[in-house]
């Protein structure tokens, strides 16, 4: 069986879980974002309890040549606290609802992580020697006697154990009266873009005091309101443009060249509804969830609840790719609708090359596409399957009435197990797939 | 320096340099801002084999205490042994070079940039341009940022050999990959070309300048614009059609707002560079696009440069092109849409009327002035009424008042407080153009009104503004209008107009003087002591401590000192204690 992941043919085997294996599951170790920075030698986790972990890829070791790169907890700290909105009476969870790394600049790493308020810059940084020697206390601590002071002592660095440090280095409050859903970095790598429901603001990453809003789609009577921002990105090569999507299942393209406000979109991206396909849900599930540029530049996808779409950013009217994610559901549409699943905000990302993109399902299930080949495949997320290198056997579900060998019923689909936060490696095949509490990373295996 | 049984001189050191490494970031601050009384101890020896090293890897401090270490190292010279080992504070500075915050890197290359000059010619080539060459190539494009602004401090220094070598590197870093260091380069690409020799400036800055100038980022573009000011200024005029004015009338012509505000933000600096003639056939037609911008934020920072645009043209042909090109777009401006713009072009076309004299201005200019008085807005009415005084010099104010004065009624019963704020900080400005008669007339019955405003800041701003306009109309012109009335609020029923009352006492009795102090205010103030509000009667005590000086000995002792006697025995404790702080403080306990 032929993997998906471009070029190659290849099978997905088993890496590393990270993660308690208790059923019980705290609600604040449950995953809400998952990020690569750059090179792929980082990858960021931000949870409900508003913790970010970050794991470092192991050097591949000589002695073991099969075993590539694991990657392992380099730092963990509480990025954000629960607060209280006084003026407003409104709680402020601390969940992490977004991570982006920053280009690296120097030795150190830096990244932005955001609640639904407040933005914030850290610095991710390793120190590795030590001052010795005080002139008022001697090796142990001891005080010395100030009188007896003969001779001065300048301290001197000596070699000490890896230490990983991070330390906040910014703050971007107070402007977001909606809740954040999207950061995203400029290319200009001196800006960034935040969006909430109504409003995108634009940052300057060296100040915090002011930030400019581009877009304000809050009409001026609030019964009037018939759509909202679900999610916002800036063009990774061109610093001027920025996309942002809408809970109407419409993407608008803005030209910041054009003018300080870009309440005016230059490009507006919708693709016709099949009349026949009209339902009570159909705007409800039209809703775009996530939307990411290709690392070309060239196109940008969208998920909504039940597909992908690939959009050519030269054609608006329709996408060029379409991909059915987990279509069975349509029928369970009402149910999904009870339960409020149909509100899940599924995320989406592309490979290295733009050749694939992967998003996940229910029944810790993901999705991937392979866009040459146009084949798909539909992997689980499980710890049955965690011998290292082991082979993950794609997953078949059934619509019908009658059950082959290996196939799932739709019925027996686990709605509670989402997978809604994935992330590939930005030039290799290794992924990381957020189960509820666990972190999968699964990788390539080339035949 | 240190005795054998121990030294308590050294002591004071020792703390200094134990807290280098607090944990309390104040004291490591502390210790570096005193950093020279460390090094001074322990000798120039010591510093540069011991201290040095130390601080070269000292940089995973906070960003204040690096940019301390920064500054200090850029006046360390003498500390390390002079000029000779100067050469010991590079390693340090390079570090502090490489780090990601911006105030500090650059606080760090501004010292690299001081000790170059301590540098003899050959240190500079052994060692301090090295570390440029480093920097330049460094992995980082912190580092890479950094180097840019070491480019020119070296350069005009160094043999020819070595000179070709820094052209080289800071071409490489024109055209780095990363925006921060093209931003860097293009920032830096000015002060370069000053350093350059012609020749160099022609062939290398230019093409340089010109693919900065079409870079893909808008951030790298704008830059650009600067440096066009500097290039033109060092560029014979001959040149500068051929190498310069093709980028900068793109520039002005840039698909982003951001790079066309830019040239309407650095239009005067722009038009001294280029001359007089390029200015009329290039940048008059240039100017008036961007005063008819699609963008509202370059609309107003071309509305910002009217004035001294006008100023700088060349004065024959200035009226006419004023008239004929830029008057019709100003025009237009009195009516845009957006209030920013207006509010800009309000500040600055008062200025127009000392340029184009007194009929142009009547004809012409009157009747903007009289629509911005006029506008909505209140911001632009204000701009208008705060530079009154360039008109008055022309045609004198009586044309506007007319219309001057229902402006300012309005503005002074505007419902935003602020407003009313900033037009009485214009008072004592329109009561010197104006007029006292007018004044009285008009404007008296308004600074009355203030007084009992409902805000406070008012209130107090009203205060301040009598004091003022007693400033100008003199003591006897209070006397008459405006301390009765002052006096008057201190039978009001409200206590906050009542404390107006002691307020305006407190701020008046200066510039009234003694007589008016002691004959009119100091009765009324006196009686309020038996105010039944608390507030009130400690008021009194204060203002009677603020009057005091103005008063003779004989009122102190006699009317004054009773009065506070009695206070400091009020059942209220704070009557009390500013009834005892006045005792004390007039000394008549």
């Amino acid at each position: 069986m032929a993997g998906v992941g471009g070029g190659n043919d290849f099978q997905w085997c088993f890496s590393q879980v990270k993660g308690a294996i208790d059923e019980d599951v705290a609600e604040a170790d449950i995953i809400s974002t998952v990020e690569f920075n750059y090179t792929g030698d980082l990858l960021a986790t931000g949870d409900k309890g508003g913790r970010v972990v970050i794991f470092q890829r192991e050097q591949e070791s000589k002695n073991r040549p099969l075993s590539r790169g694991e990657y392992n907890v380099y730092s963990t700290f509480q990025s954000h606290e629960p607060e209280f909105d006084y003026l407003k009476s409104l709680e402020i969870e601390e969940k992490i609802n977004k991570i982006r790394w920053l280009p690296q600049q120097n030795a150190a790493h830096f990244l932005l992580s955001t609640n639904d308020k407040t933005i914030k810059l850290w610095k991710i940084s390793e120190r590795d020697k030590r001052a010795e020697g005080y002139n008022l206390k001697d090796e142990d601590g001891r005080l010395r006697d100030p009188f007896r002071i003969t001779s001065l002592r300048v301290p001197v660095l000596m070699p000490m154990d890896l230490m990983v440090e991070a330390s906040p280095r910014r703050i971007f409050a107070n402007a977001h009266t909606y809740h954040i859903n999207s950061i995203s970095v400029n290319s200009d790598h001196e800006t960034y873009l935040s969006a909430d429901d109504l409003r995108i603001n634009l940052w300057h990453l060296e100040i915090t005091d002011r930030s400019f809003n581009i877009v304000d789609i809050k009409p001026a009577n609030m019964e009037e309101l018939t759509e909202v921002i679900t999610a916002a990105e800036c063009h990774p090569h061109q610093c001027n443009v920025f996309v942002y999507s809408s809970s109407k299942g419409t993407i608008r393209l803005c030209d910041m060249r054009a003018g300080a406000l870009c309440d005016r979109h230059s490009k507006f991206f919708e693709e016709p509804e099949d009349p026949s396909s009209r339902s009570f849900f159909s705007e409800i599930i039209s809703s775009i969830s996530d939307v990411k540029f290709s690392h070309s530049g060239r196109y940008m996808m969208t998920r909504d609840y039940l597909s992908v779409k690939v959009w050519d950013l030269n054609m608006e009217n329709r996408p060029v790719e379409t991909y059915q994610v987990h279509e069975y559901l349509r029928s369970k549409l009402c149910s999904l609708y009870e339960n409020d699943c149909i509100f899940d905000k599924f995320e989406c990302c592309w490979n290295g090359s733009d050749s694939a993109i992967m998003t996940g399902s229910y029944n810790n299930f993901f999705r991937m596409f392979d866009r040459n080949t146009r084949r798909d495949i539909t992997l689980e997320a499980s710890r049955e399957n965690s011998k290292p290198r082991a082979i993950l056997k794609p997953r078949k579900v059934c619509t019908g009435g009658k059950r082959k060998k290996d196939e799932i019923s739709v019925d027996s689909l686990d709605f509670n197990k989402k997978i809604l936060h994935t992330a590939w490696h930005p030039k290799e095949n290794v992924i990381a797939v957020a189960a509820t509490n666990n972190l999968y990373i699964f990788q390539d295996k080339i035949n | 320096m240190a005795g054998a049984d121990g030294d308590d001189s050294l002591y004071p050191i020792a703390v200094l340099i134990d807290e280098l490494r607090n944990e309390d970031v104040q004291l490591r601050l502390n210790s570096i801002k005193k950093l020279s009384t460390i090094a001074l101890a322990l000798g120039v020896e010591r510093t540069r084999t011991e201290l040095l090293p130390f601080l070269t890897d000292t940089i995973y401090d906070e960003d204040e205490v690096l940019l301390a270490l920064a500054e200090q190292l850029g006046n360390f010279t003498m500390l390390v042994g002079g000029p000779e080992y100067v050469h010991c504070l590079l390693p340090p500075l390079e570090s502090l070079a490489t780090v990601e915050e911006t105030v500090v890197r650059d606080k760090a290359v501004e010292s690299l940039r001081k000790i170059s000059q301590e540098h003899s010619p050959v240190d500079l080539e052994v060692h301090f341009e090295p570390l440029v060459k480093r920097l330049a190539s460094g992995d980082w494009f912190t580092s890479r940022t950094s180097a840019c602004g070491l480019f020119s401090v070296c350069y005009p220094r160094v043999s020819s050999t070595v000179k070709a070598e820094i052209r080289q590197h800071f071409r490489t870093l024109c055209s780095d990959d990363t925006p921060m260091v093209r931003r860097a380069a293009a920032s830096k690409l000015g002060e370069f070309a000053k350093v350059l020799e012609l020749e160099y400036v022609k062939s290398d800055i230019i093409s340089l300048f010109t693919a900065l100038a079409s870079d893909e980022q808008d951030s790298v573009r704008l830059l650009a614009v600067e440096a066009c000011v500097s290039i033109a200024t060092l560029l014979p005029q001959e040149d500068l059609e051929a190498l310069v004015m093709p980028t900068l009338r793109q520039a002005a012509e840039d698909k982003s707002w951001r790079v066309r505000y830019m040239v309407a933000d650095k239009f005067s600096e722009l038009q001294t560079a280029v001359g007089p003639e390029i200015t009329k056939n290039d940048l008059v037609p240039a100017f008036q696009n961007l005063l008819k911008d699609c963008e509202a934020e370059v609309r107003a920072a071309a509305a910002n440069k009217v004035k001294e645009f006008c100023e700088n043209l060349p004065e024959d042909g200035r009226e006419t092109i004023i008239m004929t090109h830029l008057l019709p777009c100003v025009k237009e401006l009195v009516t845009d849409t957006n209030q920013h713009v207006k509010s800009a072009l309000a500040s600055v076309i008062m200025g127009l009327s000392t340029i184009l004299g007194k009929d142009n201005t009547v004809e012409h200019l009157l009747p903007l002035f009289l629509a911005q008085l006029k506008d909505e807005c209140p911001e632009v009415r204000l701009n208008i009424i705060s530079n009154l005084d360039c008109v008055n010099e022309v045609i004198g104010i009586r044309q506007l008042s007319q219309s001057l004065l229902p402006a300012i009624v309005e503005l002074a019963e505007d419902a935003k407080w602020r407003v009313r704020l900033a037009i009485i900080e214009y008072m004592p400005l329109l009561a010197g153009q104006l007029g006292v008669e007018f004044f009285d007339e008009k404007l008296n019955s308004l600074c009355m009104a203030w007084l009992v405003d409902h805000v406070y800041a008012i209130r107090e701003a009203a205060t301040t503004n009598l004091k003022k306009l007693v400033e100008k109309f003199g003591p006897e012109w209070a006397q008459n209008t405006i301390v009765p009335k002052v006096l008057g609020m201190a039978h009001d029923p409200n206590y906050l107009h009542r404390m107006t009352t002691l307020f305006c006492v407190n701020s008046l009795s200066e510039v009234c003087g003694q007589d008016i102090t002691t004959k009119h205010m100091l009765p009324v103030v006196l009686k309020m002591a038996v105010d039944q509000v608390a507030n009130v009667r400690f008021n009194v005590a204060k203002c009677l401590q603020k009057i005091g000086p103005v008063l003779d000995s004989n009122s102190l002792q006699t009317e004054v000192k009773p009065v506070l006697e009695k206070l400091a025995t009020d059942q209220d404790m704070d009557v009390k204690y500013f009834a005892l702080e006045a005792i004390s403080v007039l000394v008549l306990a």
